[in-house]
């Protein structure tokens, strides 16, 4: 495997006494999609909190592209290519389309901010129809869509989704793991962070399970689909 | 009780409260843009102002220089001290609690407050300079010309700011913060740099409006608490964090004002704005540009 872009080791991080991350070791290799499974509360979104340096990590260490990056602030995260795209989107609802997608040029991809307004808007032209529109009043499919759309105007290394599918309709769930797969195939490494199971174990080449804040298992994605413990504890079978 | 005027005064009276009102709209957009963004009510922002109004005075009697052209130096050395008290002081100091927010900011005003007095005692100064009494002649009316000019920059600076905040990355990172937050901080925007600048802001629109003041007005250690109190009416008549509900409010205030002091006597004019107040609480809480809670 090549260096990994994202490696992360020993990685614990909680709020306040509650330890919610207890010793994470994980990588993303360049250009791979990673899953982080695991159900409601094991650990997920504060994961990808400590990693875009919005909580702080109480020990261990991130590294980004070779370079230590635990506890750096969060503009800086996003200034050196690492993008997240958070569980409930968190667009801004009170602006634009159009608005919400410049900000996310705001710290990094600034000069090339005009070209990849229209790259955003071949790969959802649905957002070019809505370029006026308030945020706010977009379907859920197309906030999700305008959350990805935001994170890929910062020309990101690696795009941390966290549920990307959450709350969206079958059909919908459908389109966004075809559409993670196509962001993939341009070379950008994914970090696909979902409660959905089979679907994310598709389209990833490695995954880890998240129970109570420690990986308890991981591996390349097809073994963990064929896993008779997975099967037990996540499908039920 | 209530004299009938001739319709000449009553229009003057109209005018001349609207002249005020573009002041207590710059007055109160400082503090509705504090209040949009960081969701607490700048208890500092009277005491500020009166700051300006005494920054305005020291450079005309120390430096010469007219209130007008003191606009220049004196809005981004208040936007500094804006940016550097929320920065340095308010943040650290309320590790932004938004309780603890309010009480800094209260505490600042005690401070600056009797800082002020401290310095320039309690007596009431203003500038004598030659066009102080001008009026401006319309015709059907005549108007102060310090509060005519004191209408066209309010009205040229509510336009710059809402400009700055429709237009500039800045601005759009501001408008970001005030209602996500956490999306904002994943955007790489940084949040504290964010609050300080809208504090900045909010301090140099006072700039200006003590600028405005000082050529027709009089200043002492309290003289802004006198306009907050206008400009509180402003922001919630006009919805708190509205940038256009201050402006109308302002003027609205401003006549509501006027018009009282016409029929109920100078002295009673500002019966109406508190009664305005009551009304809102009342009838319309979020005001007439605010977003449903």
């Amino acid at each position: 495997m090549a260096d990994p872009i994202l490696s992360v080791s020993g990685l614990r991080a909680g709020y306040g006494a509650t330890e919610i991350l207890r010793g994470l070791s994980m990588s993303v290799a360049p250009g791979e999609i990673v899953a982080v499974l695991g159900s409601n509360g094991v650990g997920k979104t504060t994961l990808n909190m400590v990693l875009s340096g919005v909580v702080k990590a109480a020990s261990g260490s991130i590294s980004f592209l070779g370079e230590d990056v635990t506890n750096a602030a969060p503009g800086d995260i996003v200034s050196r290519g690492l993008v997240h795209v958070p569980e409930g989107r968190k667009i801004f609802p009170n602006m634009t389309v159009r608005d919400n997608l410049v900000l996310g040029s705001y710290r990094r991809g600034k000069a090339a901010r005009a070209a990849n307004l229209d790259k955003v808007f071949q790969t959802f032209p649905r957002l070019k129809e809505r370029v006026s529109q308030l945020a706010g009043t977009l379907s859920g499919g197309e906030q999700q869509m305008l959350a990805i759309g935001r994170g890929l105007m910062a020309e990101p290394k690696l795009l941390i989704l966290d549920e990307p599918s959450l709350g969206l309709s079958p059909l919908l769930v459908e389109e966004m793991f075809t559409l993670v797969r196509r962001i993939n195939a341009d070379g950008l490494a994914v970090m696909l962070v979902e409660q959905n199971v089979v679907q994310s174990l598709e389209i990833a080449s490695r995954a880890f399970i998240l129970e109570n804040g420690v990986f308890a298992l991981e591996g390349k994605a097809s073994d963990l689909a064929a896993s008779d413990e997975l099967r037990k504890a996540y499908l039920g079978m | 009780m209530f004299r009938s005027y001739p319709p000449q005064i009553v229009l003057e009276a109209v005018l001349n409260g609207l002249l005020t009102g573009a002041v207590y709209a710059l007055v109160a957009l400082g503090l509705t843009l504090v209040y949009g963004v960081l969701h607490i009510i700048n208890f500092a922002h009277g005491a500020m102002l009166t700051l300006a109004m005494f920054a305005v005075l020291v450079v005309h009697l120390g430096l010469g220089l007219d209130p007008y052209l003191a606009i220049l130096p004196l809005t981004p050395l208040f936007f500094g001290i804006g940016y550097a008290m929320q920065r340095f002081v308010i943040s650290p100091a309320s590790r932004n609690d938004d309780g603890a927010i309010l009480l800094v900011t209260l505490g600042l005003s005690i401070v600056l407050e009797n800082l002020l007095l401290a310095i320039f005692r309690s007596d009431t100064r203003s500038l004598t300079l030659d066009y102080s009494f001008s009026v401006v002649d319309l015709g059907f009316a005549l108007l102060s010309l310090p509060r005519v000019i004191g209408f066209g920059v309010a009205i040229l600076v509510a336009a710059a700011l809402w400009a700055i905040l429709a237009l500039t990355d800045t601005g759009k990172a501001i408008r970001a913060v005030a209602r996500e937050k956490l999306g904002a901080s994943l955007v790489g925007i940084d949040v504290n740099h964010i609050y300080a600048v809208t504090f900045g802001l909010g301090a140099a629109t006072l700039a200006v409006a003590a600028c405005l003041l000082m050529p027709s007005f009089y200043v002492n250690p309290r003289v802004g608490n006198a306009f907050v109190l206008v400009a509180f009416t402003v922001v919630v008549l006009g919805g708190m964090g509205s940038i256009p509900g201050a402006l109308v409010g302002g003027l609205f205030i401003g006549v509501v004002e006027s018009l009282c002091g016409l029929y109920l006597g100078e002295s009673l004019g500002q019966i109406g704005i508190f009664l305005i107040f009551i009304l809102v609480l009342l009838f319309r809480p979020t005001g007439l540009f605010g977003a449903k809670a």
